[in-house]
């Protein structure tokens, strides 16, 4: 190998080749087949390269380059460690699979022209590598802030509509909000040596008062923009606004750059965390994940339950970042590294498989016009290739092995189990009850998962249109098998990624998975205790007894099959709106957890003609702390209004005070 | 790993799966004595199976492909589990192969299935089914990770052989963690196969059905496939109740044939006082009102997380 092209010149290629791609759609913008039959595609093999390229070089140590690009003395310094490939072996390969099914979604008449669309989106995705890759906080935040640019004009491609616009300008909002909380936090941790590059971060030597601070202010931004409570109000307003394959994208990749901030500014910069700082992500990212699920078994509309789900997610991940810093601290390696192992591979699973669902969501709604479940039924008939890529994506999701979902949820319960062997009293009996809430979370994420895939691909379809509804195109097909086949084999061969993961969890907290013990075949992540688990083995055993039984059944008895109208206890006259509606679905969990949700419900009178029942969930949280936030800030900035007075005088005046200020302080 | 060990591991499959029915129709006679009722042959659920082996299937009009697939699944999935369980031998090949977690994740799998098949042919009682199974299934699951929690954190381990192994090995104590466990177990069994005061077995009350709701499109081989899986289902649970709470007279460490041949009789004991132990509890209660299923299930999870924090506190 010769030093031709070493993996940061290449993953730099490839970022450039994005934007490329991106701009070679202005040419002609509004041609569809040349932006999305051709450019996207090409995108879409440039993700496949970056997550090639990043892939193989996981293991190699970190290396630098600094860009001579950028504001003078403040050069973009940039670095490919572990940490980094790994999220961008992520961004690459779930991208790789939206863009190829964007390439066949794309079509005539989407507001924004697709040449448009075209450049925003790879915009977009290159920012988001060049978040993986910066290696100061210039270069960081001049990268964060065009990933949240590019994805607000994405989420507004619909601008037409007035609740798009204000979902993107709840997006706006927070983003900025959130990415103010990372410059001060960047600004905390240069530590007076005012050195913005991410080495002079990590060689300050902060107190500990500063040290929590920065990691409050970066948990604060990132935690906005991951979508942790109680900064998660823009989640579900704005990823469904988005076209499908962008709502992946933010779902699936976005959410993971803040994610990577944490693990960054954690781990890498701030140097050695205090153990008890890691009780904030834990605490929060549990109540995340409950509020999340149970919100997502209320939505009546599958974006929106989609991305309640992913807020879900998040929780999880963020219990497991919590979980990692406080074995950190304590310093027990081991349980660090597994729950670090966790973190990553759930956040590579979420991003396979939280796609995978976007984009049947994507294809579903394309082929019905329909995003409302009450509307929906039926369309495994209808769109086979779909509704069965589709239930890969809710079966990885609902964590059940042998896919994905449930590797990483398993791993982390390992690392939640141990966590009585923390040093602290209290905090070794509270630690372990979270155990409970992860398992409730994951629990209830199966039943949010029936109830999305039954109400939208089984039963009868609830509108007579659907019946003419038309399965995906090819490309979309594509699109949807890549991720498919990415949940399936992250969740057959985990000893395999687990051990590419080791050298990220080296970089972080200084040991790597034990190998001795694992085979390839079955994972050990605990040396020295008997914790193993084998997918491939469990898949065998079902398959060997789901063919025997199937052969001797049909071999022995030889009994004939005959289609006849559905039973139903002899109720002859169900017709498909005697299904259970989304709301109908949703309501035991309603029920239960009255206390998390505002609802207002409309009950029908016995008598009345024309009955209609209608109930509206609602989030205490936008009750509770952003309407009176907001109500307060409005009073600010009307108590400051007075100063507007339109007159030339008054501004003239204002002029003067401010420069005499001014002159004062200077001189 | 000897040939012997191999030998116990696939005998224990086909004995799970052999007796499953049996101990189905132990229970149901159990219970027509307890109610002063004439008590069915104890072969009934095997000639029903067989009956309806026999029998030419119907589909309903609207049934897609998973409808046909999720028998086979379901079964599939139930034999996976009766494969981990240790019920004659700890010692054996797919020990190490999925733990408990792993194993309550297989029972999801299987839930799941069944679920979204009771969905497929859009009645208005298999949704029903599919929605009340669900509830049942989301409470239920973390109570029983709960109860395997306390277990693995007494034994060092998620394998559930080798925790009963460790139990069965340890000086005997009373573990005051694991008698509110086995409460919340005992909770968990009852609601997850569908027995009172959750479900009702024998109930043909369509309104009040949570799993049979869910059967009630399927026929002939695909019934059969259901019900013989809901035995296995409830033999499995049986088993994981033994090596979690009573695992002793199992063969221990590397098998031998002795000790593997006293623990069949062994695993028969056990499960004919499990069978009166279980028809006395269904004979005792009344079934409660779908609402107040939840309420159940919750005080069970309560009891498994208290189970928990005693363990914390008392570190027993």
């Amino acid at each position: 190998m010769g030093p031709a092209l070493s993996p940061i010149d290449a993953c730099l290629l490839l970022l450039t080749g994005w934007i490329v791609v991106g701009v070679a759609g202005m040419v002609r913008p509004g041609n569809v087949g040349y932006v999305a039959r051709f450019l996207f595609p090409l995108g879409a093999l440039i993700g496949v390269g970056l997550a090639i390229v990043a892939g193989w070089s996981l293991a190699l140590p970190a290396e630098q380059v600094t860009l001579l690009i950028g504001l003078p003395d403040l050069p973009f310094h940039l670095r490919l460690d572990p940490l980094s490939r790994t999220f961008l072996a992520l961004l690459g390969g779930a991208s790789a699979g939206v863009s190829i099914f964007a390439g066949g979604y794309f079509r005539k008449g989407h507001g924004t022209a697709p040449g448009v669309l075209g450049l925003e989106y790879h915009l977009f995705l290159a920012s988001m590598g060049f978040v993986l890759l910066a290696d100061d906080a210039y270069a960081f935040m001049v990268a964060w802030e065009t990933m949240a640019l590019s994805s607000y004009f994405l989420v507004t491609s619909q601008h037409g509509l007035p609740e798009i616009r204000s979902a993107g300008f709840l997006y706006l909002l927070i983003a900025h909000v959130g990415a103010i909380s990372i410059l001060l936090s960047f600004g905390v941790m240069q530590g007076g040596t005012w050195q913005f590059t991410f080495d002079a971060m990590r060689a300050a030597d902060l107190s500990p008062g500063w040290a929590a601070a920065a990691f409050g202010l970066a948990l604060f931004g990132f935690g906005a923009k991951a979508g942790l409570l109680p900064m998660h109000v823009w989640l579900p307003e704005a990823h469904p606004a988005a076209p499908s394959p962008v709502s992946a994208l933010m779902s699936g990749v976005m959410l993971k750059t803040a994610v990577y901030g944490v693990l960054r500014v954690t781990f890498d910069l701030l140097g050695d965390p205090a153990w008890w700082w890691g009780l904030v992500p834990v605490a929060f990212g549990l109540a995340t994940a409950l509020f999340g699920v149970v919100f997502a078994a209320a939505q009546t509309d599958m974006k929106r339950l989609l991305a309640y789900s992913s807020i879900e997610n998040i929780g999880v991940l963020f219990t497991g970042i919590g979980l990692a810093m406080v074995f950190h601290g304590v310093g027990m390696q081991a349980l660090a590294t597994l729950a670090l192992v966790a973190v990553l591979y759930h956040a590579l699973n979420h991003a396979f498989m939280k796609s995978l669902l976007f984009l049947g969501t994507g294809a579903v709604l394309h082929a019905t016009g329909e995003r409302n479940l009450g509307r929906l039924g039926g369309l495994i008939h209808r769109m086979p290739w779909v509704a069965w890529l589709t239930l890969v994506g809710v079966l990885a999701i609902s964590g059940l092995p042998p896919l994905n979902g449930f590797v990483s949820e398993w791993l982390l319960l390992q690392a939640f189990l141990f966590s009585h062997e923390v040093p602290h009293p209290f905090v070794n009996m509270l630690l372990p009850l979270g155990t409970a809430i992860v398992a409730l979370a994951a629990a209830l994420a199966a039943y949010v998962m029936v109830k999305f895939f039954g109400v939208v691909f089984l039963g009868q379809p609830r509108e007579p249109g659907l019946v003419q509804a038309q399965d995906a195109g090819g490309l979309e097909k594509l699109g949807l098998v890549w991720l498919a086949l990415g949940c399936v084999l992250l969740g057959l061969f985990p000893t395999q990624v687990i051990d590419a993961l080791g050298a990220t969890t080296a970089q972080l907290v200084g040991s790597v998975p034990p190998r001795g013990t694992s085979s390839w075949w079955m994972v050990a992540p605990l040396s020295g205790r008997e914790v193993s688990y084998s997918p491939l083995v469990l898949l065998a055993i079902i398959v060997v007894v789901l063919a025997t039984t199937s052969v001797v059944v049909r071999r022995v008895y030889r009994r004939a099959v005959r289609r006849a109208p559905a039973w139903d206890c002899g109720f002859a006259n169900g017709s498909a709106r005697m299904q259970d509606t989304a709301e109908g679905f949703g309501q035991p969990i309603r029920h239960i957890f009255q206390a998390f949700f505002t609802m207002e419900r409309e009950l029908p009178s016995p008598f009345d003609r024309a009955p209609r029942y209608r109930v509206v969930v609602g989030d205490k949280i936008w009750r509770l702390v952003y309407e009176p936030l907001g109500g307060r800030v409005q009073k600010l900035a009307d108590s400051l209004a007075w100063l507007q007075q339109g007159r030339i005088s008054a501004y003239l005046t204002y002029s003067f005070i401010t420069l005499v200020t001014l002159l004062a302080v200077v001189l | 790993m000897s040939g012997l060990a191999w030998l116990t591991q696939w005998f224990e499959v086909l004995a799970a799966v052999a007796l499953a029915p049996l101990f189905l129709g132990w229970v149901n006679q159990c219970r027509a004595w307890l109610q002063n009722r004439k008590a069915p042959s104890l072969l009934l659920p095997y000639r029903s199976i067989r009956k309806l082996f026999h029998k030419d299937a119907v589909l309903a009009e609207g049934a897609s492909p998973l409808f046909r697939a999720a028998p086979y699944v379901v079964f599939g999935a139930m034999v996976a589990v009766a494969s981990i369980i240790p019920s004659m031998g700890t010692g054996l090949p797919f020990t190490s192969v999925a733990d408990a977690i792993a194993l309550v994740g297989l029972l999801a799998t299987a839930r799941v299935f069944m679920a979204l098949a009771a969905m497929d042919i859009g009645t208005a009682f298999g949704t029903l089914g599919a929605r009340r199974e669900m509830m049942v299934g989301f409470l239920a699951e973390p109570a029983l990770l709960m109860v395997i929690f306390v277990a693995s954190l007494l034994s060092a381990t998620t394998a559930l052989p080798l925790i009963a192994e460790r139990l069965a090995t340890q000086a005997p104590a009373l573990n005051p963690s694991l008698a509110f466990t086995a409460v919340a177990f005992t909770m968990v069994l009852l609601a997850e196969n569908a027995r009172i005061p959750v479900d009702n077995p024998a109930t043909h009350l369509e309104l009040t059905m949570i799993h049979e709701a869910m059967l009630l499109e399927y026929s002939a081989r695909h019934l059969a496939l259901m019900e013989w899986a809901a035995a296995l289902k409830l033999f499995n649970y049986a088993g994981i109740g033994f090596a979690l709470f009573v695992p002793w007279g199992v063969s221990t460490g590397e098998p031998e044939p002795a000790a593997l041949l006293l623990s069949i009789p062994v695993l028969i004991g056990k499960l004919a006082v499990a069978g009166v132990w279980l028809a006395l509890i269904e004979t005792l209660s009344a079934k409660l009102r779908v609402m107040r299923a939840p309420e159940f299930l919750s005080t069970a999870f309560m009891f498994a997380v208290l189970g928990l924090l005693v363990h914390l506190l008392l570190g027993a």
